[in-house]
């Protein structure tokens, strides 16, 4: 079971962690902005995510916390 | 009474500056000061201290600025050219308000000029060496045993103003040896200052050293704050030394070498009956504003001394508001001035009388 | 359990990064490095002139701002000053390879016992994307705008090679962080990097090959991609110099 916490008025969208998700788990969010004005990033299916973390390791604005 | 060693103006920088707690220094060779690099060289690994020979003059400046970062006296020194080189990280120093001395053994230019004696860095020295809006402490010693004070000086001052110091000698200077009576040693301090990037420890929030603020007002209250800092050397700091200027009618101005030069021509001015005096400026920033300001209420005419076309000349009208005439005696490129050609103008002075 | 998260040796200042630009990755890398190795109060880093000039704010350590190109000088004074603080600068390629080309050879021969993190991304980000020592042939940038001509604009520096001609690095490594795997391997580099230098083994410089999007002109993810198709080939990752593995 994995949990993934994202600090997302950091985040600007720019979807490098969208490609590293092995899984294809993330995607960038529908019609929505974070207060910077940029399209942050949503996890599409929380219960397939294992917590290898491949998309914080991506995530160049520290925006993902992982639990397992 | 204190013992005297005989030294060569360069070598008693390079000891006053280890007596004052210096034990970082920075350097390159140039003629004429390599030899407070030569006594660095041999003086410092057996103190424990850093000698190092740098890669530039620019790099040099730049690790005086690193050891400057950490809240330690460090230095460098270099002749002209090579302290234009060095503007850059002076500029950086003032910026992030550190302390160091820069020694500068003046030689005549422009360009690669030649190595004989000069004042010719008079502007640079004072009108901040660097890009900005800033002023450095500039010394300039006329003994070698000023040297050697003026040394220990510009430390205490750069450490307690937080801003660069420059002793401004020139190539006499540096080259003439002297009966010197050396300074008492200091440690170095054993503790490092506040602001000073030495490790946080996990103690504290992180120390930065710092001159970029990409805020307009911040960086515009930086300026401010510096320049009332600046207020204060001005009002405290500022030293001179005046020479039968109790009944003079004519005021010679000059300092380092040719201040020296004068003083004989004054001496046999004054046999020929010319109420002559001078006020030599031992800190040329902040300079000596107020004497020669009473000085343009009592006397007829000043003269400038200098081994440049009349540098110092423009901040002595500045001082005097232009209230009297101010005569230049000057020669450059490497030549200095006789006390015959000096006296030749004090006596061409006093039959103008102002 | 926490298994990822923001390492303590970064503030809480937000990263003023374009969106995909690997400097983030590499802040994090070198902050991770100095959480594990537990010493973030003995460290003093000094940031350069280009788009990390702000380094200075997202480090928890002591930290020092240098002029353009001389942060291996001043990293020099500082270990001279302080020989058991841990030191390191972090410079782009104009800064490290051009401007400050002498201090970099000269800090490297004398075997300074500090760490350099290099990033090179092969263009000027901060003053909007100009051509860069590192700039490949046929690079298009705001000051190569047919593309770097070798005749006139001459041929890309390789740092890592260039330095490797002199007797005294301990380590120099070539890595990238255009994926998770590169990543790691960066990391490797980067800790050991530092760990050469609580050793007292000397200097360590580790060369990351990195991505502008902006000023490439491209999505972060094409812009990652281009540093396997482009960046590479230039400059191949590797050891170029580990001192450890020789006999």
């Amino acid at each position: 079971m994995a949990k993934l916490t994202f600090k997302e008025e950091l985040c600007k969208g720019c979807g490098l962690c969208v490609n590293a998700c092995p899984k294809g788990l993330l995607a960038l969010a529908q019609g929505r902005l974070n207060q910077k004005g940029h399209t942050p990033v949503e996890l599409t299916r929380p219960e397939e995510c294992v917590g290898c973390a491949s998309c914080a390791i991506m995530c160049p604005d520290c925006v993902i916390t992982v639990e397992r | 009474m204190q013992e005297k060693t005989l030294m060569k103006g360069n070598e008693a920088i390079a000891e006053a500056a280890i007596l004052a707690g210096c034990r970082h220094y920075f350097g390159y060779p140039i003629t004429p000061q390599t030899e407070v690099a030569a006594y660095m060289a041999k003086k410092m690994p057996k103190i424990g201290g850093t000698f190092l020979q740098a890669e530039s003059e620019i790099a040099a400046i730049n690790m005086v600025y690193g050891v400057a970062s950490t809240g330690k006296l460090a230095m460098t020194s270099s002749s002209s050219p090579g302290i234009a080189l060095k503007a850059e990280g002076i500029s950086y120093l003032a910026g992030a308000d550190l302390p160091a001395l820069i020694v500068n053994v003046q030689r005549g230019g422009p360009g690669l000029g030649g190595i004989q004696p000069s004042q010719s860095d008079y502007f640079l020295a004072t009108r901040g060496p660097g890009h900005g809006d800033f002023h450095v402490l500039v010394l300039a010693p006329a003994s070698v045993q000023e040297m050697a004070d003026l040394t220990g000086k510009a430390f205490e001052l750069a450490m307690k103003y937080r801003m660069p110091a420059m002793l401004l000698a020139d190539g006499t200077m540096g080259q003439m040896m002297e009966p010197v009576v050396l300074p008492e040693p200091k440690e170095p301090a054993a503790q490092s200052p506040a602001w000073a990037a030495v490790g946080t420890e996990c103690k504290r929030f992180h120390n930065v050293v710092n001159s970029l603020y990409l805020d307009p007002l911040t960086l515009e209250h930086t300026n401010f704050e510096r320049f009332e800092r600046y207020a204060a050397v001005e009002r405290d700091e500022t030293m001179w030394e005046e020479f039968l200027m109790e009944d003079a009618e004519i005021c010679v101005v000059s300092c380092g070498i040719t201040a020296r030069v004068s003083r004989n021509a004054i001496v046999e001015a004054r046999k020929r009956g010319i109420k002559v005096g001078m006020i030599r400026p031992i800190t040329l920033w902040p300079f000596p504003k107020k004497p020669l300001q009473a000085a343009a209420e009592k006397v007829k005419s000043f003269l400038c001394v200098e081994l440049n076309m009349g540098q110092m000349k423009e901040d002595v009208e500045l001082a005097i508001r232009c209230k009297k005439p101010v005569d230049l005696c000057c020669r450059v490129g490497g030549m200095i001035p006789s006390p015959d050609e000096v006296l030749a103008k004090i006596i061409k002075a006093n039959e103008q009388g102002g | 359990m926490v298994v990822f998260e923001k390492p303590k040796a970064l503030t809480d200042k937000v990263f003023h990064y374009c969106p995909g630009c690997t400097h983030g990755i590499i802040h994090r890398l070198v902050a991770e490095v100095i959480d594990e190795l537990g010493i973030e109060g003995q460290t003093i880093g000094v940031a350069p002139v280009g788009c990390a000039v702000l380094a200075y704010d997202y480090f928890a350590c002591d930290m020092i701002e240098a002029a353009h190109g001389r942060a291996p000088a001043i990293a020099t004074g500082v270990k001279r000053s302080m020989p058991d603080k841990v030191v390191f600068t972090y410079q782009g390629d104009g800064d490290l390879a051009s401007i400050g080309m002498c201090e970099t050879v000269s800090t490297a021969a004398r075997g300074e016992n500090v760490t350099i993190i290099f990033v090179n991304n092969a263009i000027y980000g901060m003053t909007g994307g100009q051509m860069a020592p590192t700039s490949l042939i046929g690079q298009v940038t705001q000051t190569s705008p047919y593309g770097r001509d070798p005749k006139t604009q001459g041929y890309p520096i390789r740092v890592c090679e260039l330095l490797a001609t002199l007797d005294a690095p301990q380590y120099l490594e070539r890595v990238t962080v255009n994926n998770v795997k590169n990543v790691r391997n960066a990391k490797k580099a980067i800790k050991k990097a530092f760990q050469n230098q609580i050793e007292g083994k000397g200097f360590s410089l580790v060369e990351v090959v990195s991505a502008c999007p902006t000023n490439w002109g491209m999505t972060p993810q094409k812009a990652l991609e281009w540093i396997d198709e482009k960046m590479l080939p230039q400059y191949p990752l590797g050891c170029y110099r580990d001192k450890d593995q020789e006999v």
